[in-house]
């Protein structure tokens, strides 16, 4: 509480960060970055992936010291050498992956760390009473004696922040925050922001959400390829304006031209039923059917039986009861490699644990998946000279940023290593792509680069079933749009006309129709 | 594994002498804290390595160790853990001497007796790790619960069966019991060298023939890929049509045809029968040198000379007068540092190769920059 500025003219900017470089072997992370966050404020930092917010955000946060530069809190230059250093400092981060622990409470998650003690014993009380002042004083609306484990994904990040708040902080920072929100609980984070803002407290919010960096922000930093490159106000710039600055470029939009879609049937699923171990029905009599030339969107908030689905469909899981076909065949039962010979393309939703083994090569994971077919097999034989060949394309092809097909894909960037799993897909010229976010994670240029190839291919009469948790991808992308909620397909709307907000409510079971 | 290539091979050559001196350097310091000198035991055991004898049983011991690194290693290059190579050869080998000292096969031709003996032994491997894989698939026992026991079950079996009442008979003129000996024609001669009485196994070329195919199997084949991606990526493999449990039981299959290989060189080429004596814990010993020689075929083979040059200068060693448990204390720490080491390497490695695509890539980025 040492700094109460309040931010009127003249007074020194809450945090301030000017010239800071930060090199790492070979690359330079950051190069003369400057922002000066004005107290009593929400700072947006935007910018694509990689363009050095990470890292800026760590450094800001003592988990990094930068090469040259200097970091001013009110006004006086400090050196960070650990977290502990930015928390004295009144610094306090909420990470996009929320540390918590599940079988405790609220209030020995928020003390976890930094009990608080009186003699031999641990002083709770004193504790839960600051937690209530907390949550009372910035409408958190948070109860101490909660279990987290019960909480929702909107209520967890309260917590968060509340963690951050307890221990002092007066400039939050908040990465990726809305990441993990449906549309409603983004609206009641921004209130929750904005009251923090009048109590005083300051706010830097990294995204690459534009819309929601423009309704919450008061100033707005643009980073790209490291550096900063832009300052604007929300009252200048529009989403479009503010993405063009963070590319560089004019910006593609996720948007399908004429209908491709045909009458010819490709996939159909009919009343899949998937029961886990303990009999809850994960996935409820689900029927759909995608036609050649179709990309149809599955709606939902994650876990509501996407995986399951797309895990029944590439025959990963079965199906208590249901069916699928493929093309009119009944496929039911057969393997994965089967499916996947007769034409099924496959976007695992996890890169990292399905979709490459990031300790091999480049060409190695471009056989995966399709060990048996040409280019990469003749008979029981891979045919490594096929397989390189055939990777050097996509690389080319789908711009996979890298020196060589010879490193592992540990050294790729996920965006890099998606493009080559989105390459690799592709190259097998499958009759039905089951894509689950097939852009997650990945920057505006790849994102723009995926879309053009899977709309390529849905003009060549690809089917597609697309998982995404960004609407405007699913709305923009699809032919037709289903929700799911709790494993059921709840309502069918046309990407045409509706709306994020109307497709936020049908996820959540809040205004159902359709 | 990247191209970078000078440095690839010195990261890969790293560990192992980096592990080997780190243990030579404790294992002085063992010494003198005993009272004894590291110097005079480099002597005696750099003599032992001047005679052709202690070379060639180097070899030899080599070979069966090296088959048994090779079994564990078909397991471990899918995160299997083989432990019961030992139980495996340990009755392939009693069973298969059983049928090959068998009157019947006298009168069979040489070539036939051999190959057959060899394929009893690689069969009974297999059926003793396909238990294990068996488990492991339908109860979904851990291996290496499962072939722990089995070893036990293996310990016991054979001294039942090595029974003058069952399949053995007392050995004239001692208290040994041994499987009727192998006559001539069902042997498999060794190869002379002057200066040595000991002859090289010629089943050393076997063991030569299963690390080429080895090798060619993993790197060359779809079966090989399917292998290392399920060692890589259990869930990976699964999103890429790979049947975990297929290949589960298949390298368990072979992995236990391999051992059934291990005792082969000495009973065709040494012992011609399975008797008391005949060599035990060399599974064990396979797990060692597998780790030491990172699955490698060729690192693999680098082991298991050492481990057999190690192995066969201890003898030496009581000469000299130093204890011979220096060796086991030598290779011990082998092991226990070159763990560590690899996965510094490893680690190393990572990183280094994410910098070095950084640096290719921040490179171009500039150059755009500039250009635009």
């Amino acid at each position: 509480m040492a700094t109460q500025d309040t931010g009127e003219p003249g007074g020194h900017p809450a945090v301030e960060l000017t010239g800071i470089t930060k090199r790492f072997p070979g690359v330079i992370a950051n190069s003369d970055v400057n922002i000066a966050v004005r107290p009593g404020t929400v700072h947006a930092l935007v910018g694509e992936n990689g363009a050095g917010k990470s890292t800026l955000m760590k450094i800001l946060y003592g988990m990094q010291r930068p090469d040259e530069g200097t970091i001013f809190v009110a006004g006086k230059p400090i050196v960070f050498t650990s977290p502990a250093d930015a928390i004295k400092a009144g610094i306090g981060m909420v990470h996009q992956h929320f540390m918590l622990a599940d079988n405790l409470t609220v209030l020995e998650n928020v003390v976890l760390g930094g009990e608080p003690r009186s003699g031999l014993g641990l002083d709770f009380d004193t504790a839960r009473r600051r937690i209530r002042e907390i949550s009372d004083n910035y409408g958190l609306n948070i109860d101490p004696d909660d279990l987290v484990d019960d909480l929702g994904v909107g209520a967890r990040q309260r917590v968060e922040i509340l963690k951050v708040l307890y221990r002092g902080a007066r400039t939050l920072i908040l990465d990726e925050p809305t990441a993990v929100l449906v549309p409603q609980e983004v609206d009641e984070l921004f209130g929750n922001l904005r009251e923090l803002k009048a109590e005083g407290l300051t706010i830097l919010f990294i995204s690459h959400k534009l819309d929601e960096v423009l309704a919450v922000a008061d100033e707005i930093t643009v980073m790209r390829r490291g550096t900063t490159v832009a300052s604007v106000l929300p009252k200048d710039v529009t989403a479009r304006q503010l993405a063009e600055l963070m590319v560089g470029s004019a910006l593609p939009v996720p948007e399908l031209r004429e209908s491709t879609v045909t009458d010819r049937p490709v996939l159909e699923a009919r009343g899949l039923t998937v029961t886990s171990a303990d009999g809850r029905k994960l996935l409820d009599n689900v029927s759909f059917t995608i036609h050649a030339g179709e990309v149809l969107g599955i709606a939902g908030v994650e876990g509501n039986g996407q995986a399951e689905l797309v895990e029944t469909l590439m025959g990963i899981r079965q199906p208590a009861s249901g069916t699928v076909h493929l093309a009119g065949k009944d496929i039911t039962r057969t393997s994965t490699k089967h499916r996947r010979e007769s034409g099924m393309g496959y976007i695992p939703e996890d890169r990292h644990r399905q979709g490459v083994l990031l300790e091999a090569t480049l060409w190695e994971n471009r056989i995966l998946g399709h060990q048996t077919r040409k280019p990469n097999a003749r008979g029981l034989l891979l045919d490594r000279r096929g397989a390189r060949a055939d990777t050097q394309r996509i690389v080319e092809e789908y711009d996979v940023r890298t020196p060589s097909i010879d490193v592992n894909a540990s050294a790729l960037s996920g965006g890099n290593q998606q493009k080559l799993i989105v390459g690799r897909e592709m190259s097998s010229k499958p009759d039905v792509l089951i894509a689950s976010h097939p852009t997650r994670g990945v920057d505006v240029g790849a994102q723009a680069a995926i879309w053009d190839h899977v709309r390529r291919a849905r003009a060549e009469q690809l089917a597609v079933l697309l998982i995404s948790a960004d609407l405007d991808e699913l709305i923009g992308m699809s032919d037709t749009l289903a929700v799911i909620l709790r494993g059921a397909i709840v309502g069918h709307y046309d990407p045409a006309t509706v709306t994020p907000q109307e497709l936020g409510s049908a996820m959540t079971g809040a205004g159902r129709e359709g | 594994m990247g191209r970078f290539s000078t440095r690839a091979i010195v990261l890969g050559l790293a560990a192992p002498l980096g592990a080997l001196v780190f243990s030579a350097l404790i294992c002085a310091f063992i010494l003198m804290v005993t009272d004894h000198s590291p110097i005079e035991t480099v002597d005696a055991m750099s003599a032992a390595a001047q005679r052709p004898r202690t070379l060639v049983n180097s070899l030899n011991t080599a070979t069966t160790y090296y088959l048994a690194a090779v079994a564990v290693a078909v397991g471990f290059k899918m995160k299997l853990f083989n432990i019961g190579v030992d139980g495996q050869y340990r009755l392939a080998a009693m069973l298969s001497a059983t049928l090959a000292g068998a009157a019947f096969m006298d009168s069979l031709p040489s070539f036939l007796r051999i190959t057959m003996t060899i394929l009893a032994a690689m069969l009974v491997g297999a059926a003793w790790s396909g238990l294990a894989a068996l488990l492991k698939v339908t109860r979904g026992v851990s291996e290496v619960i499962s072939t722990i026991m089995l070893n036990a079950i293996a310990t016991y079996l054979v001294s039942y069966l090595l029974n003058p009442a069952r399949l053995a008979q007392n050995v004239p003129g001692s208290n040994n019991i041994s499987t009727r000996p192998i006559t001539e024609g069902g042997r498999v001669d060794g190869l002379v060298v002057t200066g040595s009485t000991s002859k090289i196994f010629a089943l050393v070329f076997l063991a030569v023939a299963v690390g080429f195919l080895y090798w060619f199997v993993l790197t060359r084949t779809r079966f090989g890929f399917e292998l290392k991606t399920t060692g890589l990526s259990e869930s990976a493999a699964v999103a890429s049509g790979v049947s975990v449990k297929k290949m589960v039981v298949y390298s368990m299959l072979i992995s236990g045809a391999v051992a059934g290989l291990v005792g082969m060189p000495q009973l065709l080429g040494a012992s011609y029968s399975y008797a008391l004596d005949f060599p035990a814990g060399i599974g064990f010993t396979g797990i060692a040198v597998a780790l030491l020689g990172r699955n490698h075929p060729v690192g693999m083979a680098v082991a298991a000379l050492l481990w057999g040059f190690l192995d066969n200068t201890a003898n030496s060693l009581d000469v000299a007068g130093v204890p011979r448990e220096i060796v086991l204390i030598m290779q011990g720490v082998i092991v226990l540092s070159v763990v560590v080491a690899y996965e510094l390497i490893r680690r190393y490695r990572v990183r280094a190769e994410q910098h070095e695509v950084g640096r290719a890539l921040g490179r171009t980025k500039t150059l755009e920059e500039v250009s635009s």
